[in-house]
């Protein structure tokens, strides 16, 4: 099974160049204003958009995107409208890899069986639970494994060489590696670590391994995507759409382009990096 | 119920933290390595007879245990029923049952060579506990509170600081129990290295609901022994009041298989079940929250609502996942009890008894009240004092006031 994500990051290492993946909220201020910024993204130099899942307790998220899923909320977003989100955008782009990121309990509500139906008809290509470790996989991992869509694991600073196995067992897509530990949005990794870190888990596996967590700047997201398959950036982003709001958290004219213009300039950094060693 | 029954109910959880479907490890990566040492840790320091010698001997002579089973002849004769007794766990130091999973937690820490503890609370008894227990073994201590909590339970709040706890009021969601159990998380998630979370109740991921269940077991256990030595028999029923469940997880363990023990749980149904409240087992369903499954007050889309109970403790959108497993398989019964109910025991016990009780126990009287009249005199009824009401008295005397305006 090649999903969209496996075809993409074929594409990029053809085009000798690291992925740069994007983090947005789903209905974050609105629904309306999230599609318009989701579009724009693929233009803007994205490769992979990660879209997240609005949640009341999104307890590994720092403030900026706590907030946002709170905006999200209060605009009325539930699970069934951010996957009419993704289908308003697969209409319009047959290409660009969807992850949908965010916490177990609306899925598990929503119903797996069903999630995994209408995810996959809407156009969604993985998913990233933060709170499914693999001691949880029969909860959601292999039903999405069967049901084609690839479950992009989670591995950390506390991640060990003992524990990586049972980690990438069932991961598919690519190995997300979150470079510290903390919360989105808290501190900046430092690369060397960060570098050290992604050869570590390259022993283990053939995936591509993306970094996120901390990073912020173009500098940031070159030196990442020198030494990893891909840079993932969401804080950042989700502070400029907030910057960008009116006082009662209402889009402006200027939000789009806000955060199409922050994509832009990492997305920059991203592709002046040279090419990660495989 | 139509679940087939287990051979024991004291058996739970499986390897991987099952109560029947509820329970689990849903947390983050970051956590999981730690969740499995803490786990490897407990298991050898049970088996390990140092630990629970020493653990017995702070028990004794810090804790003050056992602690009394008293016959409340008052509250009998006034009911006019069944014979009620009373877990005195609001004699213990720092005046609740919290201390007893504390002190196993902080144990357990030194074991594992953490030299800072995080906690969440919600009335402040269990940051209490915990600050109290850090002083005693030169721990650092960090508290989350609730900031709604931090205002309307302020005497405990002064008490963590006076014992050199750091409390930090959490801003973020409805700034009660779940909030400062989300930012409990945070903390641990970024400080995991040299950090050990102590968490309060049942709840959280395996092995905690086990864990904190196994030390607050000694409640049940005390009980029946006093019991034995009083009345020459096992107790008839027990109550004990519910927000995360460990005060009631701790009576009602060492007796589940008794079938002859009726079991009632007292969940807090604030202004009422169809209004704001807090009982997760009669208004929530099952969802995941908080590294386990258990019963949540949630929307459609499976976002977690905001609890509401006058009691700070029991303000919580959840409940232990044992305590979800033993209401689907019938063998805990589980009651609410208003604000109001829970007001009116409060005062009632304070007259009658001469005991403040702190306004989460006060729901567990509220239901003895209503169903101690309907029992025979020979009834043996036990309801644990989980914790006493000083830190409630600011708070109910404001509300009685502004009552008799």
């Amino acid at each position: 099974m090649t999903t969209r994500i496996d075809t993409r990051f074929a594409e990029l290492k053809q085009q000798g160049r690291s992925a740069f993946v994007t983090f947005i909220m789903a209905g974050d201020p609105d629904l309306v204003t999230s599609l318009e910024i989701i579009k724009a993204l693929p233009q803007a130099g994205a490769d992979i958009i990660e879209i997240g899942m609005p949640f009341t307790d999104p307890m590994a998220d720092g403030p900026s995107i706590q907030a946002a899923g709170l905006r999200a909320l209060k605009a009325g977003t539930t699970l069934k409208k951010t996957l009419d989100l993704v289908r308003a955008f697969r209409n319009g782009d047959a290409a660009t890899p969807l992850v949908l990121m965010g916490y177990y309990n609306p899925i598990f509500i929503y119903g797996v069986d069903k999630f995994l139906v209408d995810a996959k008809s809407a156009g969604v290509d993985g998913l990233i639970i933060v709170d499914l470790p693999p001691e949880e996989d029969e909860e959601l991992c292999l039903p999405a494994m069967r049901a084609g869509l690839n479950f992009i694991r989670l591995a950390t600073p506390t991640t060990d060489d003992k524990r990586l196995p049972a980690v990438l067992a069932n991961t598919s897509g690519f190995v997300y590696y979150v470079s510290i530990t903390g919360i989105t949005g808290a501190a900046s990794a430092d690369s060397s670590k960060v570098a050290a870190a992604v050869a570590r888990i390259k022993r283990h596996t053939t995936l591509p391994v993306c970094v996120g967590f901390g990073i912020r700047t173009p500098d940031q997201a070159r030196a990442i995507a020198s030494t990893a398959s891909g840079a993932v950036v969401g804080t950042a982003l989700v502070d400029v759409l907030s910057g960008s709001l009116d006082a009662e958290g209402r889009a402006t004219s200027k939000t789009v382009n806000a955060v199409a213009d922050l994509v832009r300039s990492l997305a920059q950094g991203v592709r002046a990096a040279p090419q990660a060693a495989e | 119920m139509s679940l087939p029954l287990p051979n024991s109910f004291r058996t739970g959880p499986d390897e991987r933290g099952h109560f029947g479907t509820f329970g689990g490890r849903f947390v983050a990566e970051t956590l999981m390595p730690l969740i499995l040492d803490l786990e490897a840790a407990y298991i050898a320091a049970k088996a390990d007879p140092s630990f629970m010698a020493e653990m017995k001997g702070y028990l004794r002579d810090y804790v003050g245990r056992p602690s009394p089973l008293y016959f409340a002849e008052r509250l009998t004769s006034h009911l006019g029923g069944a014979k009620i007794y009373f877990k005195r766990e609001e004699l213990n130091h720092t005046g609740s049952h919290k201390v007893n999973n504390v002190l196993g937690q902080i144990m357990v820490a030194r074991r594992m060579g953490k030299k800072r503890i995080i906690a969440e609370t919600g009335a402040g008894q269990h940051g209490v506990a915990t600050a109290t227990l850090c002083a005693r073994f030169g721990l650092e201590c960090i508290v989350y509170m609730g900031a709604v909590d931090v205002a309307r339970q302020q005497p405990n709040v002064i008490r963590m600081e006076m014992l050199g706890a750091k409390v930090v009021p959490v801003q973020s969601g409805s700034r009660t129990l779940k909030d400062a159990m989300n930012d409990a998380l945070r903390d641990w998630v970024t400080n995991v290295e040299n950090t050990f979370y102590c968490i309060g109740t049942i709840a959280g991921p395996h092995p905690y609901p086990a864990m904190v269940r196994d030390f607050q077991s000694i409640i049940g256990e005390e009980t029946r022994a006093q019991m034995q030595e009083a009345e020459g028999r096992l107790p008839d029923s027990l109550f004990a009041c519910i927000g995360g469940g460990s005060n009631a997880m701790g009576l009602f363990h060492p007796f589940l298989d008794d079938p002859s023990v009726e079991i009632f749980g007292v969940e807090a149904a604030g202004h009422g079940l169809t209004q704001l409240h807090a009982a997760s087992i009669a208004g929530g369903r099952a969802g995941v929250l908080h590294g386990n499954r258990t019963y949540l007050l949630m929307d459609d889309d499976g976002q977690i609502q905001d609890a509401h109970s006058i009691s700070a403790g029991l303000d919580y959108p959840g409940i232990g996942p044992e305590h979800a497993w033993l209401h689907e398989t019938g063998r805990v019964t589980y009651l609410s009890a208003t604000d109001d109910e829970a007001l009116e025991a409060f005062q009632l016990l304070s007259r009658l008894e001469g005991i403040i009780p702190a306004l989460e126990t006060a729901h567990a009287i509220a239901k003895v009240m209503q169903l101690a009249p309907k029992r025979p005199r020979d009834h043996l009824m036990v309801v644990n004092l989980s914790g006493r009401g000083d830190k409630d008295i600011p708070q109910v005397g404001d509300i009685l006031k502004g009552r008799q305006k």
